[in-house]
């Protein structure tokens, strides 16, 4: 069994979702609310990951962060060092990997507040932002814990945009899949085994969960 | 005059023509068959909705103006909105509902005992009947220590015995605010009620024949009459 793995795996899928939560809120805000050129073209952009095979997204991830890509080279004059084969690396890939998982039910849960009540917050003298924070964020909890949840399962099960951004270095982005597929490879099917039995009942239960929510907001609960 | 409107303003079935004005402390109402543009109106005041053209002045201050591109967004209009349909905060009680942008919030307390919904202040609007939630709504417009107050039907969707009180509420009230209350309802009773002033609304224009009209019977020739006359007859037609 690597522990080291699965402390990776969590690591990583913990950082997504935090990361995600914050960045994702108010894209989704945009999608759902506001009207500006191009909206299409980036809302298509976001939920590319969804449609593009993982090491396709890894290949022009490698291009971006490695030593002559933008990225990479833009990192390497701040600190000196590289994004490619390291928890940072990986944590972007998984990053843009999962936006799509955590945008879409945010911005579904958006769309659900009734606007009237929104016009309501703006008579009584609240900015847009204020009215996001006091009014559409408490009554979208459903919504973004959904979002959270899908996004932590999301990142748990990455598998090709890591391997091809990271590679597989023990404790650093050796991730749970990783070690299941290279205990696969190496005939070791008890390890394999057995680490693929974590991931079912975790998967399941959170799954569960965001039935339980779902169908919650459905009833209005 | 505390407000002065003269705007215009394309709609799908008709053209908006209005002019009105309203003093301070003084109730307007808004009167006319459904789908007026007495709504579209309230929401001209309030901000929420654009004339195509045309000024919007209140206490001096000019908050729509189309030959000057001047347009005060509705945060800083500072007015008190009653909504047709129920639009308090689900996730908030009825107190931090009424508080929610109070301007002194000791003064809450005090408006839901006013109101009659000081023994519900801890619930949440879906456990509380549909009168008190708009008793708490117009709780919350007056928190804010409007300029104005506009209340678009905000008793219609209540049962009638409920209506009727929150009607004599408000009108005990009124004498009490020293500021503009303009108030739609396409019910004559409720304006005759209500009212100081009345302002007839017909397909976006002012029509002062319009009351007179609905009330007034039926002319004693044609064929109303002779329905009225002979029951077999309109039966059979």
């Amino acid at each position: 069994m690597d522990y080291l793995s699965l402390y990776v795996t969590l690591k990583l899928a913990m950082a997504t979702t935090v990361i995600l939560l914050i960045i994702a809120a108010p894209i989704a805000y945009a999608l759902a609310y506001l009207r500006f050129p191009g909206k299409s073209l980036f809302e298509a952009l976001i939920y590319l990951p969804i449609a593009l095979p993982p090491t396709v997204m890894g290949f022009y991830l490698i291009l971006a962060m490695g030593p002559k890509g933008a990225v990479g080279r833009a990192w390497g004059a701040l600190t000196g060092g590289s994004l490619l084969f390291t928890f940072l690396g990986i944590a972007v890939a998984s990053v843009l990997y999962s936006i799509p998982f955590a945008v879409q039910p945010m911005k579904a849960a958006f769309l659900k507040i009734d606007p009237r009540l929104l016009e309501n917050a703006s008579v009584l003298g609240l900015s847009r932002l204020a009215a996001f924070v006091r009014v559409v964020l408490p009554n979208s909890a459903s919504g973004i814990i959904a979002a959270a949840i899908l996004v932590f399962l999301h990142s748990i099960g990455a598998f090709g945009v890591l391997i091809m951004v990271g590679g597989s270095v023990p404790g650093v982005t050796k991730v749970a899949s990783i070690a299941v597929y290279e205990a696969v490879e190496a005939m070791d099917y008890r390890t394999a085994g057995l680490m693929s039995l974590c991931f079912i009942p975790i998967s399941y239960a959170f799954l569960l969960l965001v039935n339980r929510l779902n169908g919650d907001s459905k009833h209005g609960a | 005059m505390a407000l002065k409107l003269k705007i215009k303003k394309r709609l799908h079935y008709f053209d908006m023509d209005l002019f009105l004005s309203c003093d301070d402390g003084r109730m307007l109402v808004l009167i006319g068959p459904s789908g007026g543009g007495k709504t579209t109106l309230i929401r001209m005041l309030a901000g929420l909705s654009l004339p195509d053209e045309g000024r919007i002045v209140f206490g001096g201050e000019t908050w729509f103006d189309s030959s000057r591109k001047i347009n005060v967004p509705p945060q800083r209009r500072r007015i008190g909105y009653v909504f047709q349909e129920y639009t308090l905060f689900p996730h908030l009680n009825l107190h931090d509902n009424a508080a929610f942008a109070a301007v002194d919030k000791k003064e809450v307390a005090d408006l839901l005992e006013l109101f009659g919904i000081a023994h519900l202040a801890g619930r949440k609007p879906h456990l509380v009947s549909g009168g008190e939630r708009q008793r708490c709504a117009l709780c919350q417009a007056l928190a804010r220590r409007p300029r104005m107050l506009l209340l678009d039907e905000p008793f219609s969707a209540l049962d009638v015995i409920t209506r009727r009180g929150l009607r004599e509420k408000l009108k005990s009230l009124k004498r009490k605010f020293d500021f503009p209350i303009l108030y739609v309802t396409h019910d004559i009773g409720e304006a005759l009620f209500l009212a100081d002033e009345i302002l007839p609304i017909v397909d976006g224009r002012i029509d002062r024949g319009w009351m007179q009209r609905t009330i007034t019977p039926e002319p004693a020739t044609g064929y109303p009459a002779r329905a009225t006359r002979e029951p077999r007859l309109a039966l059979a037609y």
